[in-house]
């Protein structure tokens, strides 16, 4: 017994993953969640701000990491979309406008806001430093006209927006380093407060720049939508994905303990190491 | 359409998991597939994002508008596109990166090279240093003013007596101008453990993520394209 569990066939484990996976995702159970700190910070940020207030959402992942970060922009855009603050688009990313864009239209359609008065799609431009610099002096220095083709100036909600001074919030989600690029650079040099919304990959890394301040919240992965999702009390996406995380997470903690007692028996027993 | 979009993207997924059986023709062909489209896709995407509106557009621009100056039919419009003309000169740098292609003009390559590490050099060390150094620091420090003044409730106090402890005992880890023994080595041994903690919770987060690429493949494959199915 203890020499079938030691060599395993790795194929057998990606089944019972597979079953942990689909069994959730068909039979949806609800699990209890808590707001963590870092979430409640970001949700009482944007829930502090006024009507005709800008925030900034970077959609700083690929296609192939939208899991995480997609559910985390659809509820922070439903809670701008209601509350009245403004939303600019932007990205880092050259393989995200179409579907950053796509996403915003989405949303905006659910929540009856106006492209142009409510949010607006800038759309990518190469370089990062540059990027995020130019935008700290003038964001029509950099984008001259949104990802439609449409001059700045002729955007009515960006008429009285020049730089970074005029934005209350840059809220990056990220499946990168950008957030760190951002905080290095918009926070350091322009004082652009920050937010964040982070794959599970680096959240590890962001809570540093949360005990000094320079983030002002973060949503870690799913767990951060989840909780932004029961703030704004319109479970999603997040939620959804979080209750199956769960049940693989406690499956795989299950692997870890079973492979680790093996191990030892196995060697208590005198196997080879 | 939709549909149709739908059934690629669910036998494409289906094609890279079969990976997890073993490699094969499928993997491969969705693998180079995904590869190509996005070389493609971010290329197409840079040109119009990036070159067209920040270099091409001012560029003829300011081309069109020297034409209408010097026909003595000057207007505000065309004297601010002049401008524009001065992106020759960034334009001109970055097309140096091109001369690797000819052997012979190979070593013009480094122009643009010494002008992008001094730019980013000048512009991230200062900026670097205060976000990642000094802010750090002084995060670090500040809770025990807070503790001073009394104002540092008992979690936040040993939260950070342990991030103080940590990063001393890491830094001792790290440091091997002295030998590791004695006190030295119970440290460094101390800030091992940290170490430890510290990887195995970036692992689990990073678990925690593939998994959830997982169940969003997995809900895709249920909802959108069973669902569109049955």
């Amino acid at each position: 017994m203890l020499e079938k569990i030691m060599n395993m066939d790795r194929r057998i484990i990606f089944i019972f993953v597979a079953v942990v996976v689909i069994i959730p995702t068909l039979i949806p159970v609800r699990l209890p969640t808590r707001v963590s700190e870092p979430a409640q910070k970001l949700y009482d940020y944007i829930d502090g701000l006024s009507p005709g207030e800008t925030i900034m959402l970077a959609f700083d992942y690929g296609p192939s990491s939208l899991a995480e970060p997609e559910p985390m922009a659809k509820v922070v855009l439903r809670h701008c979309f209601d509350k009245g603050v403004n939303v600019i688009g932007v990205t880092l990313y050259a393989n995200m406008p179409t579907l950053a864009h796509g996403l915003m239209q989405k949303i905006a359609a659910e929540n009856d806001a106006v492209y142009g008065e409510d949010y607006v799609f800038l759309g990518y431009r190469p370089g990062v430093l540059q990027v995020i610099l130019g935008m700290g002096n003038n964001i029509a220095g950099v984008f001259e006209t949104d990802y439609s083709g449409t001059a700045i100036n002729e955007i009515p909600m960006m008429k009285n927006i020049k730089n970074y001074d005029q934005i209350a919030l840059l809220l990056d989600l990220a499946a990168g380093s950008s957030t760190e690029a951002w905080i290095i650079y918009a926070n350091t040099r322009y004082g652009l407060k920050i937010g964040a919304g982070v794959t599970g990959v680096i959240i590890a890394q962001m809570y540093p720049f949360l005990q000094t301040g320079q983030l002002v919240g973060l949503m870690p992965g799913y767990l951060g939508a989840t909780e932004y999702e029961k703030l704004l009390d319109a479970p999603g996406d997040g939620t959804i994905g979080l209750n199956t995380a769960s049940f693989v997470h406690v499956f795989l903690i299950g692997l870890v303990l079973l492979g680790n007692i093996a191990f030892f028996i196995h060697r208590r027993r005198g196997g080879v190491d | 359409m939709e549909i149709f979009g739908i059934w690629i993207a669910a036998l494409l997924t289906l094609c890279i998991y079969s990976f997890l059986y073993r490699d094969n023709p499928f993997y491969r062909f969705a693998e180079h597939l995904f590869v190509g489209i996005s070389v493609g896709y971010g290329i197409v995407i840079t040109i119009h994002q990036g070159f067209i509106p920040l270099a091409w557009n001012p560029l003829s621009e300011a081309v069109s508008a020297l034409g209408t100056q010097i026909r003595g039919e000057a207007t505000p419009e065309t004297s601010e596109a002049l401008s524009g003309l001065f992106k020759i000169f960034p334009i001109g740098i970055g097309l140096l990166f091109f001369a690797r292609l000819s052997a012979r003009h190979a070593w013009l390559i480094r122009y643009p090279i010494a002008i992008l590490i001094g730019f980013n050099s000048g512009i991230a060390i200062p900026n670097v240093l205060r976000a990642s150094i000094f802010e750090q620091t002084h995060g670090t420090l500040t809770p025990f003013a807070q503790m001073h003044a009394g104002s540092l409730p008992l979690g936040d106090i040993i939260g950070a007596v342990l991030i103080v402890i940590g990063l001393i005992c890491t830094l001792i880890y790290f440091f091997f101008s002295v030998e590791h023994q004695g006190p030295v080595g119970w440290f460094s041994k101390i800030g091992i453990a940290f170490l430890m903690i510290g990887f195995g919770a970036a692992f689990g987060n990073t678990v925690m993520g593939r998994v959830a690429l997982l169940i969003h493949r997995a809900g895709f494959l249920i909802n959108d394209w069973l669902g569109s199915i049955f």
